[in-house]
């Protein structure tokens, strides 16, 4: 194969790829195109069929219907499958799933099978090595803390070096602060090999901050994909909104290509006269001015807490029904009961 | 990259899969035919003489020994886990001895134990001042409240294993609000803990009646006619195989009204189950006449199901072991029975494995109900299970032996009947359920992710299998083989019937004298018959231990029943 026609080709392609269990449609026609060496996040709630889809692509499962393509050759379709010890492909999964009877070592050398055993020995001091997980070579699982478990279930899944690495949910049980600082470092280190990644998250932030391409799935279909970035701005649906940001929802109707609210004018182009729209305002977009006069509306603080560097304060607008929720970094020293104006600009709502 | 047809992932574990599920319900198929060919004519015959005699005595069997391991089980299980009085740590695995001993053990020491002339019946006519058994005589013990009160003593273990273990795990918390309500612990005894533990009894009762309708020596020795015991002589005496089959018939209808009735209860105790997370009730102290007593009904039931017989048994071998020694015929037979156990054993667990793991692997409908079928074996008594496997292994042989003959002119026998090939075939049928249900527990303490990190590094199903499943499951198949292999040693039926000329186990001899009427050495068959029975007991008694101390869960042998799942169904 022409090597550079394979740098160009995708690396992997999903192609309305359905799958059923009993009576759930895991995956409903879920079609996706993976560029080589990037890293892609695969969110959405619990039973959306991000793993299910994982699964599929490592060849646990298999489509009912569609196919997936891996460097230009089918691997799972209608009639063919190649087995899953056959792909060539890293999986780490939730639970690590280290084989409890074998040391790290053995764990690691599990997958080097194939190599000759002098090669395999120095793969897998190399990635001990690099990994920093000297100190735990001899160690069985059971005697290891969550972080280094995570570390040599990255290692073992590295090691018979693969082209593309699915990672399972691979931060989740591990504690918040630890979260952070080990998410970087794996992708920094799987982004330095080259490696194509997939990974499944259910926690937005980690999403928007790991993926070059972030995929949100629902009831088995891809909602919207894309840069993160795109994602959080311009989502396509209120579900793609709501899952990344948790907004202020202003229900309102359509006037002559506006939504009124008691917020302001904001051009609701699309809706038909007297149609129902909702107004999407992010808590971080809400300006309020302690002074009883200027911009914005008249409001009354019904509670300011303080959470770490953000401050979070809950307002009532005469006019809506529900308390509008602030959040910004600045110190507003707003109390109970205080009165105060609040605004918005109109360039950063979103209407559905 | 080796790319293969979907639909052949995984073909050959399947198909072996498949292949054992047929294999085992072979003697059941075999027997169907069997008792549809030829001579519809018995009918009629069958149905007014032989039928409904045998058919009420075995009613009336299972009805006596059904109330009796009732009464037994769940007094003694709500004892020793409602209260604490001195002894009742050791009551608590003690009362699993009598499983150690078999039905026609029992039956073969109770019948010398109270002998009209013999030293108990003696001692008591000494007592009372009578002089000779003409005077005074206990009631006969060859009767069919002998075989119900001889078979309820040995058979209530099964009983007592599932309540004890639904009182532990479920009942504190309904226990101590039903106490804050103003219920005594009598009242709640009756109010609360009876009717929670129904299913639990349920299921006890049904494997407690399974064993009765499996048993042959005990109704035989003591003059109970039942279903068995026909099916049995009407082969053996009149080589009336369509006969034979046709009881065998009436008896599985018994079988599978009682597999209903252990299903249905098995559901039932997984509902309650589910209710919460299982706490063992804190039991109260007992002191004064109160502990006496409490300790003298879990007693009695020991003396009488295990310690009376051992100590009789041992009495008897150590007579017989001064006069005579031990003869090379009982040497010899020792070596067939470890022999056929272990070889039976081997195969069980290799093909419950396989069994198992095809149904971990390739999950679905269709390997779920090969791994449920291979299990239906615990269930068919063991005669009928003998009868069914005769019809195609001697079809078999005869067809091996006609063209050996014919084709290279020596004559091979009967390969499989004349090997005692036939016996093992017959224990595995029957104890599969054992290795599939105990290797499947094991199984499921491996998360599953374990097999797919091992496919994605490289290994195949085969390869997952040999590097991950047997070294972790290695708990459960060696608790699994302890069982399967004290079950084979201990069986008496299908040995019987499938046993080549002049080919003893422990159990047939003790069978053979006990049927004679001589008593040589089938007490030492029997002292070694008890004595490897105890092991699976010890085993049992450690697991009750560790599930007093709550939550403590540990990888060792899980709590199984005769059909190998989990007497007592554990939470994840």
């Amino acid at each position: 194969m022409n090597t550079q026609l394979m740098k160009n080709a995708p690396h992997l392609e999903l192609e309305g790829i359905c799958r059923r269990f009993s009576n759930v449609q895991a995956l409903d026609n879920v079609s996706l195109v993976v560029e080589r060496g990037a890293v892609v996040c695969l969110v959405g709630h619990s039973g959306c069929g991000k793993s299910s889809l994982l699964r599929v692509i490592a060849g646990i499962e298999w489509p009912d219907r569609g196919r997936v393509v891996l460097d230009g050759l089918e691997i799972s379709g209608s009639a063919s499958h190649v087995e899953p010890e056959n792909r060539n492909i890293g999986f780490m999964f939730q639970d690590y799933a280290l084989f409890p009877h074998l040391s790290v070592t053995d764990n690691i050398l599990f997958g080097l099978k194939r190599l000759g055993r002098r090669v395999a020995r120095d793969r897998c001091d190399e990635i001990i090595a690099r990994l920093g997980l000297g100190r735990l070579a001899a160690r069985f699982p059971h005697m290891l803390s969550g972080g280094e478990q995570q570390r040599v279930a990255l290692a073992r899944a590295l090691a018979p070096q693969p082209g593309i690495m699915l990672m399972d949910e691979p931060f989740s049980n591990l504690d918040r602060e630890l979260r952070q600082d080990i998410r970087t470092e794996t992708i920094e280190l799987l982004r330095e090999l080259g490696t194509t990644v997939i990974m499944v998250t259910h926690d937005p932030e980690e999403a928007l901050s790991a993926g070059d391409t972030v995929v949100l799935m629902r009831a088995g279909r891809i909602i919207q994909s894309g840069a993160g970035a795109e994602l959080y701005e311009r989502p396509l649906c209120s579900y793609a909104a709501e899952f990344f940001c948790s907004f202020n929802k202003v229900r309102t109707a359509c006037r002559r290509g506006y939504a009124e609210t008691p917020l302001g004018r904001f051009a609701a182009p699309g809706f038909a006269d007297g149609e129902h729209a909702t107004v999407y305002i992010r808590p971080q977009c809400l300006r309020v001015n302690r002074d009883g006069d200027g911009d914005g509306v008249e409001c009354t603080v019904v509670d300011c807490e303080l959470i770490g560097e953000i401050e979070e304060t809950s307002i009532t607008v005469a006019a809506l029904e529900e308390p509008l929720r602030i959040r910004s970094t600045d110190r507003s020293r707003l109390r109970k009961g205080d009165t105060a104006r609040v605004s918005v600009a109109p360039e950063q709502v979103l209407i559905f | 990259m080796k790319t293969v047809s979907r639909r052949l992932s995984g073909l050959r574990w399947r198909i072996a899969a498949f292949a054992i599920a047929v294999f085992v319900c072979l003697p059941v198929a075999a027997l169907i035919l069997a008792a549809f060919e030829g001579s519809a004519g018995l009918w009629p015959h069958m149905l007014r003489y032989v039928l409904p005699a045998t058919l009420r005595d075995t009613l009336l069997l299972l009805l006596g020994v059904g109330m009796l391991t009732t009464l037994i089980g769940t007094t003694t299980a709500w004892l020793v886990t409602a209260y604490t009085f001195p002894g009742r740590r050791f009551l608590e695995w003690g009362l699993l001895l009598p499983l150690a001993v078999p039905t026609y053990i029992i039956a073969y020491a109770y019948l010398d134990i109270l002998h009209p002339v013999g030293s108990v019946q003696g001692v008591l006519r000494h007592l009372l001042g009578y002089s000779s058994p003409r005077e005074f005589r206990l009631p006969d013990i060859r009767s069919m409240w002998g075989c119900i009160l001889l078979l309820g003593l040995v058979l209530y273990p099964y009983v007592y294993l599932t309540t004890r273990s639904m009182f532990l795990t479920q009942a504190a918390n309904l226990v101590e609000v039903s106490r804050m309500l103003g219920n005594r612990r009598h009242e709640v005894f009756w109010r609360v803990a009876l009717p929670l533990a129904r299913p639990a009894i349920a299921v006890g009762v049904s494997l407690a009646l399974m064993e009765t309708l499996n048993d042959i020596g005990a109704s035989e020795f003591l003059g109970v006619k039942t279903l068995t015991v026909s099916i049995y002589t009407s082969w053996v005496s009149r080589s009336d195989m369509p006969g034979a089959a046709q009881i065998s018939l009436a008896m599985l209808v018994l079988v599978i009204g009682l597999v209903l009735i252990e299903r249905h209860a098995r559901r039932n105790q997984r509902y309650t189950a589910a209710a919460q997370r299982p706490r063992a009730m804190t039991p109260s102290r007992l002191t004064g006449y109160r502990a006496a007593g409490a300790f003298v009904v879990c007693f009695v039931p020991i003396v009488l199901g295990f310690i009376a017989p051992a100590i009789y048994l041992c009495a008897e071998a150590y007579k017989r072991y001064r006069f005579a020694g031990l003869s090379e015929r009982l040497l010899g037979e020792v070596v067939n029975t470890i022999t056929i156990s272990t070889t039976a054993t081997a195969l069980i667990l290799l093909c419950g494995l396989v069994v198992a793991y095809a149904a971990r692997t390739y999950p679905g409908r269709s390997s779920a109900i090969v791994a449920r079928v291979s299990t239906v074996g615990y269930a068919v008594p063991g005669t009928v299970l003998a009868l069914g496997l005769l019809v195609p292994v001697g079809a078999f042989d005869r067809m091996i032996a006609s063209g050996a003959e014919r084709y290279l002119g020596v004559s091979v026998g009967l390969v499989l009947l004349g090997s005692g090939t036939a016996i093992v075939l017959a224990y595995s049928a029957r104890f599969m359920a054992i290795a599939t249900g105990g290797i499947e527990a094991g199984f499921s303490r491996i998360s599953p992710s374990l097999d797919h990190a091992a496919r994605m590094l490289g290994q195949t199903s085969a390869g997952v299998f040999r590097k991950i499943h047997l070294p972790l499951s290695k708990p459960a198949l060696v608790s699994s083989g302890l069982l399967i292999f004290v079950d084979c040693m201990k069986e008496l039926p299908a040995t019987l019937l499938l046993r080549p000329l002049n080919f003893e186990t422990l159990a047939t001899h003790l069978y053979g004298e006990a049927a004679r009427g001589t008593y040589e050495e089938a007490s030492i068959a029997a002292l070694l018959i008890v004595a490897i029975g105890i092991l699976p007991v010890v085993v049992l008694s450690r697991v009750g231990r560790t599930e007093r101390t709550d939550g403590a869960r540990q990888a060792g042998p899980e709590l199984l029943n005769v059909d190998g799942r989990p007497l007592a169904d554990k939470r994840e």
